[in-house]
């Protein structure tokens, strides 16, 4: 527990604020200023309008992190942080009693009201004490930035004053695309860890050095370190990726010869692997941390690094207060701001743009398809409820045996009885590669497939784990030993119309979206979920018992 | 995407690194022979025809690849041996094997004192995830070797 420190302490503004209305003033109340004040946003996957995202109730680590944070969930979490059950904290965080708890304190995020908190704290502070970063996958995940290709949050984070962002569902709009953005932006957008493909040389600015509080910041970039695998490597055919730990040892390095007081890395690894990575690189401060999602009410400490985590989706505004003297960081303060979207004014700056953007769509995204009649969620190691939607479209509309829907972990939740938009079905479909593809795959195959998907999560060698969820699968069930290696963790596969074991020799028929091949044909998943939508009306999702898992 | 016409645009060498994820999975069915891969212990005997049985150290060389291939077709890989490269004391030769190719020998390099540095840079195709290995052949007759797993991935779901 040595690594939980700083701040208020969690939980303690839920102690505050308990029995009467929160307000914007408990949000953004400090202890005490640092030197600087550095702000972190990440993954907000274009989420500008509030909603409800429920965290995970499983989420295994293995290897050297089990049961180590972020792999807590629910009781254990709140029980390690010392967070009370049933508060607005457990809300926030866990999935404990989530639907009572949605109503009592309502949607999270919204980008007016994160800009409301943003501005505020920057008047509080000062402008020149503030340092604003964004850990990437801010501008994909909902309708709207898939057709403004992330425009439309490019110009939220502009009027926001962001100081810099990364990347990783950015570079699925294609490279060109990115470097279109990144000229647009003027914001800086980092990544030590891509080169040309031919040359070898920097794609980007590694890292860029602020003068903030009267401290020397670098901040060094770090993408998605496997999009090329995760994502469609078609799109950014040029770009080679990798974690590159050396070229980061050296900027590190460059930094502080550079005259860093501090050393901040922004990074969209995935909480394990930067984890590892401060454990094997000396010398940085900070890692703002991204990708998996993890929120986080105090930093972890690795060595002599912070590692800080913010969630996703806009639920969470991350501040990390540093003292500075004679060139060193000398004490820090944090917290893990919610943002509760009822407590606070929405700032009517990014308010009028969010309009803006969304109005051209506006018929689009209020079109009611359907009803919730159970509660949709999609994050989870295994399956989420709306993932289970989305693999029954696909099985009816498509006419297959299997269904495959990727284990993304970006996507909001809707409550039991909330309506099912198009806008809701955009912010789990949103994609530049959407083709629901129809195609006979082999029991073998599908074996296969399972495996290597599994070893992307369960790789007890953080640097082999690429962050997202384990592959949802309709018609067919299996169990799982995390604990194995891979072509050992699967077994057990059933068809689960008969019931019968799945057949190495066999085919049957798949349809699953969201293959990084090119090429793929089909009709987008969205017009397919809203298809099965339309027709079924009331989506009831049974509880799913088809995946056993052991090892844990 | 049919299988047969991915088929005909992907070698069936290439099909691991194709086969991304679910979607086309389905066409490694057409490609129907199995490949035959190359295992340890033909790489051992491929090395015991270049030297025999001699016996190898650990260190001086530094193999840098990828833990995971963005592209199994073009795996980039460096390698250095540490040596003075004197007229007495210099690397020979470099040898280059994966050990889950079709074919385990990627390449080999020759070098002489005037060479300056015993370096050298290559994109080879890995059929599946195995190990790289890299063995350095030193003017006395003395050999270093190292080895690195690079993996070579079909799903990758990151979101």
């Amino acid at each position: 527990m040595a690594a939980l420190l700083a701040g208020a302490g969690p939980g303690a503004l839920a102690q505050a604020v308990k029995g009467q209305a929160l307000t914007e003033a408990d949000l953004i109340r400090f202890d005490k200023p640092g030197t600087v004040t550095l702000l972190h946003l990440t993954d907000l996957h274009a989420q500008m309008v509030p909603l409800y995202f429920r965290e995970p109730s499983v989420n295994l680590g293995v290897g050297e992190v089990k049961g180590l944070p972020p792999h807590l969930t629910d009781q254990a979490f709140l029980d390690y942080f010392k967070l009370p059950a049933g508060g607005r904290d457990a809300y926030a965080m866990t999935s404990l009693d989530f639907v009572n708890l949605a109503k009592t304190y309502g949607r999270m995020g919204g980008m007016d009201r994160m800009a409301t908190l943003v501005k505020a704290i920057r008047a509080q502070r000062g402008a020149d004490k503030v340092l604003l970063l964004d850990g990437g996958d801010a501008l994909q995940g909902s309708w709207t930035s898939l057709k403004t290709q992330g425009e439309d949050m490019v110009k939220v984070l502009t009027a926001m004053d962001l100081d810099a962002m990364v990347g990783h569902w950015e570079f699925t709009y294609g490279a060109d695309r990115v470097l279109e953005l990144k000229e647009k932006a003027p914001f800086a957008f980092l990544a030590q860890n891509i080169r040309s493909t031919e040359w070898q040389e920097p794609v980007f600015d590694a890292a860029k050095i602020y003068d903030k509080g009267g401290a020397k910041v670098a901040v060094i970039g770090q993408a998605f370190p496997r999009t090329p695998i995760s994502n469609p490597r078609w799109m950014i055919p040029d770009w080679e990726f990798g974690i590159r730990e050396d070229e980061m040892r050296s900027q590190v390095e460059q930094a502080r010869a550079a005259g860093a007081d501090v050393v901040a890395v922004l990074s969209h690894n995935g909480f394990d692997v930067d984890r590892k990575m401060a454990s094997r690189v000396k010398g940085i401060d900070v890692i703002f941390t991204g990708h998996t999602h993890d929120a986080m009410p105090a930093p972890v400490k690795e060595g002599e690094t912070l590692l800080i985590a913010t969630g996703s989706h806009g639920k969470f505004l991350s501040r990390l207060d540093l003292d500075v003297k004679d060139k060193k960081v000398t004490g820090y303060r944090f917290q893990l701001i919610p943002v509760f979207s009822d407590a606070i004014t929405p700032d009517p700056e990014v308010a009028k743009i969010v309009a803006a953007e969304r109005a051209p769509y506006e018929k689009d995204l209020a079109r009611e398809i359907g009803r919730a009649g159970t509660l949709l969620y999609r994050r989870g190691n295994f399956n989420g409820t709306l993932d289970d939607m989305i693999c029954q479209a696909m099985l009816e509309e498509r006419d297959v045996e299997i269904a495959l829907s990727p284990g993304f972990r970006w996507g909001g939740t809707l409550l039991p009885g909330d309506p099912i938009t198009f806008d809701a079905i955009g912010n789990a479909t949103a994609i530049t590669y959407p083709a629901c593809y129809r195609i006979n795959m082999t029991g073998k195959q599908l074996k296969d497939m399972l495996e290597d998907v599994a070893d992307n999560i369960f790789n007890p060698d953080p640097y082999f784990q690429g962050g997202g969820d384990m592959v949802r699968v309709g018609g067919m069930g299996y169990a799982i030993d995390v604990s194995k290696d891979i072509g050992s963790r699967i077994s057990g596969m059933t068809f689960l119309k008969t019931g019968k074991p799945i057949e190495a020799d066999k085919s049957y028929a798949v349809a699953g979206w969201a293959s990084v091949n090119q090429g793929v044909e089909g009709p987008p998943i969205w017009e397919v979920v809203e298809k099965y939508v339309a027709r079924v009306k009331d989506v009831n999702i049974a509880p799913n018992s088809s995946v056993k898992v052991t090892g844990a | 995407m049919t299988s047969r016409s991915m088929a005909v645009h992907e070698p069936a060498h290439s099909r691991r690194q194709a086969l991304k994820f679910a979607a086309a999975a389905a066409f490694a069915a057409v490609l129907a022979p199995r490949m035959v891969h190359a295992t340890e212990a033909q790489v051992a005997d491929e090395l015991k025809k270049l030297f025999g049985g001699k016996t190898m150290a650990e260190g001086k060389v530094k193999l840098d690849v990828p833990e995971i291939a963005e592209n199994g077709l073009v795996v980039p890989l460096n390698v250095d041996v540490d040596s003075a490269m004197t007229d007495k004391d210099f690397v020979k030769s470099v040898h280059i094997f994966a050990d889950g190719n079709p074919q385990p020998q990627v390449v080999s390099y020759h070098f002489t004192p005037e060479s300056g540095r015993a370096a050298a840079s290559i994109r080879m195709r890995l059929a599946q995830t195995q190990n790289v290995i890299a063995v350095a052949e030193m003017s006395d007759g003395s050999l270093y070797s190292t080895k690195a797993q690079v993996k070579v991935t079909i799903g990758g779901c990151g979101g």
